[in-house]
């Protein structure tokens, strides 16, 4: 099957001289069941099975036709963000797997699912079996408010949020309280848009999405109304981008409520702007203060639910019931903005405002973590320290995704930083700043250390198991698909 | 670029080792999910709501001279179109199209190196080109979900589009594109952080 690899001249020459020929046979067919030349090429190991992973392998393989490149990843399911972070009902910006499996698909691809690396494995371990590692895992923690009540019931991260509404394992018994009236997100990014618009979807659209059964069952009887989407600065600064925005002016039966004051001088700022902002403004001043269309005024007044930007607040403290079992409200402090732009802070005035919510989702950005204890991390900005993906002071590691460069981003700005780490790494190869003549075992170095450990990992064709099985689930529901809500239950399909 | 013109000269050393297609990641028929391999298969039934995506079953060989969909070899003249992709290193690469042909799949089936990360349903930026100017003016104008994906494009000009969205036709003949590219510079120390 690989007998269309590059052939490595001189080693197959040593193998015409020095072996007899039923030794020849014996080698040709390979110690490890493998083609003999397959030693000679350059082995890249990549850690995390989402965008940045699959990026950089696919960026590897297209490049360098000797290439082999392993990807490991902690779930037994791959795809990352892309699968649990990526809200139901977006489900275009999820053709992108399409890419990832083709990759996968690939002969000098191999995808190693439910492997933790830092506790299967070490990443020395990973060195010693790869020419080159690429630390692609993503950000899986979460920034804290760091405010008084942050662990009261009824107080989420959105991180969390979204993991339960999309089927992560880790946040399958969340089991958020939907029973109150108003909820509070703290931050206005893309992530804060996806939970305001999925607690106030209408039920008919959210049912013809991936979104799990148990979520969806909860939010069919939710009784929150109102969602106000909070930021410390003004509309200029706001994070979130334009089809998102979009999409909460048009969601049916619901009307935007928003405070005119906080929009004071924005129409004349606006005006010198670049052409994203400059749109993305004036949508909200359209939103928060043109005189609606008759139409428009015939939806807000029929609407049932309620959604707002509330702007220049930050939390303070999250207040709990008079009985202390839950959050009540949460107190946001006033703030003034210094400075103009991207650039402008937020000072706060000395004024509060305490908001009555049940609800409270606090969504001001992922955070990635040390997963070894060898390798240098930033714990300020929660990044491995590197320079254009190549991670300071350690030869032959690499890093792409969010990991590399902070969590922001979108599935296409994830591509191209990965696409410069592989371009980094070639770059590397060709100048033998990474050596890569010597032989390296590649995942023979890893897989015997994994069934020491007592570890089996998921091979991609079991992955597909696990989807045509949830497509099939899915199909009964008028989804498409039904997710499998635990690692045991993954394995299990996977292994039969 | 040099590595596509070696992918596609490997592909053909390739063909001649091995029975099946070798590779498919480097193949560009995948990228239409018009591979007879049946890759574009089950994985992807659970895909409802897909704007504008080209699905297409093909009956041909892997691409050594690039045959386009339903074209005969006698080629009639008033069909071509005249295209140059102008790739991240410079290099200009002249491809003879078809009215009616999407400038995305195209790319692909040039070995060119342009993404389209959601399949041409206006999700994504990955498709960002710059239109010679003669005939920027020739496209019609960008429906509002196109302005609002390449509001997210790096490198943003007055000559940007989604290659996915335009469609050859006759007077788009010599059009320009050129893929825009993403410098290292990018993300040194002071990158505002991009919305996600």
């Amino acid at each position: 099957m690989n007998a269309h690899k590059i052939v490595c001249k001189s080693h197959l020459l040593k193998l015409l001289w020095t072996s007899g020929r039923s030794d020849r046979i014996k080698r040709l067919h390979g110690v490890c069941g493998r083609a003999p030349f397959s030693s000679c090429s350059p082995k890249v190991c990549i850690v995390g099975a989402g965008p940045a992973g699959f990026y950089t392998a696919q960026h590897l393989i297209k490049s360098r036709q000797d290439v082999e490149v392993d990807i490991y990843e902690r779930l037994p399911v791959p795809f990352g963000l892309v699968r649990f972070g990526v809200a139901p009902d977006h489900p275009e910006v999820k053709n992108v797997i399409n890419t990832f499996t083709q990759t996968a698909q690939h002969s000098r691809c191999s995808f190693y699912g439910n492997v933790n690396v830092g506790t299967d494995v070490s990443v020395k371990e990973l060195q010693q079996a790869y020419h080159a590692v690429v630390l692609s895992y993503g950000a899986e923690g979460n920034r804290r408010m760091g405010v008084p009540g942050e662990d009261l019931a009824g107080v989420h991260a959105a991180k969390d949020f979204v993991g339960w509404y999309n089927g992560l394992p880790d946040n399958r018994k969340l089991h958020p309280d939907l029973s109150c009236e108003t909820a509070v997100i703290l931050g206005q990014g893309n992530v804060a848009l996806d939970v305001a618009r999925i607690l106030l979807s209408p039920m008919d659209m959210l049912k013809k999405t991936d979104i799990t059964q148990p979520a969806l069952d909860l939010l069919a009887e939710s009784r929150i109304r109102r969602v106000l989407i909070v930021g410390r600065r003004g509309p200029m600064q706001i994070a979130c981008t334009i089809k998102e925005v979009r999409e909460m002016v048009n969601l049916p039966d619901t009307r935007p409520e928003m405070v005119a004051a906080d929009f004071k001088g924005i129409a004349e700022a606006v005006k010198e702007v670049p052409r994203p902002r400059k749109r993305l403004t004036e949508l909200l001043l359209k939103t928060a203060l043109d005189v609606p269309t008759e139409k428009e005024q015939e939806k807000r007044s029929k609407a049932s639910r309620v959604w707002g930007f509330r702007f220049f607040r930050s939390p303070v403290e999250v207040l709990p019931a008079p009985d202390l079992s839950r959050a009540a409200a949460i107190r946001l402090a006033v703030n003034r903005l210094e400075g103009s732009g991207e650039g402008a802070s937020a000072v706060p005035t000395g004024e509060v405002e305490d908001v009555p919510c049940g609800l409270v989702i606090s969504s001001i950005g992922y955070k990635s973590l040390p997963i070894d204890p060898l390798l240098p991390f930033d714990s300020r900005k929660a990044i491995v320290p590197n320079t254009m993906g190549r991670v300071q002071k350690t030869a032959g590691v690499y890093c792409s995704g969010w990991l590399k460069t902070g969590p922001t981003g979108v599935i296409g700005t994830t591509m191209n930083n990965s696409f410069d780490t592989a371009r980094a790494l070639l770059e590397d190869m060709d100048s033998g700043a990474l050596d890569v003549s010597s032989a390296k075992p590649g995942s023979q170095g890893v897989t015997p250390l994994l069934e020491k450990r007592g570890v089996k990992p998921v091979e991609f064709s079991d992955w597909e198991k696990i989807d045509n099985e949830e497509i099939k689930r899915g199909v009964a529901m008028g989804k498409p698909r039904e997710k499998l809500l635990s690692v045991d239950e993954m394995l299990h399909v996977a292994r039969t | 670029m040099a590595a596509a013109a070696a992918v596609r000269s490997s592909m053909g050393l390739t063909l001649t080792l091995s029975r099946v297609i070798p590779g498919c990641g480097t193949c560009h028929l995948y990228r239409l999910n018009s591979c007879v391999g049946g890759l574009a298969g089950a994985s992807r039934t659970g895909q409802l709501h897909r704007f504008g995506t080209l699905t297409r079953h093909l009956h041909s060989t892997t691409g050594l001279n690039h045959s386009e969909e339903g074209s005969s070899n006698a080629e009639d003249p008033e069909d071509v179109v005249n295209v140059v992709y102008i790739d991240r290193s410079g290099q200009r690469i002249p491809v003879k199209a078809k009215v009616g042909d999407n400038v995305l799949y195209l790319a692909h089936r040039h070995g060119i190196e342009l993404e389209g990360a959601c399949e041409a349903s206006l999700a994504c930026s990955t498709c960002h080109v710059y239109v010679s100017s003669d005939h920027f003016n020739k496209l019609p104008e960008p429906d509002e979900r196109e302005d609002d994906m390449l509001d997210m494009a790096p490198m943003l000009q007055e000559n940007s589009r989604l290659g996915c969205q335009i469609i050859l036709t006759p007077e788009l003949e010599g059009i320009e594109l050129t893929l825009p590219t993403v410098t290292r510079n990018f993300y040194v120390d002071g990158h505002v952080p991009k919305p996600h």
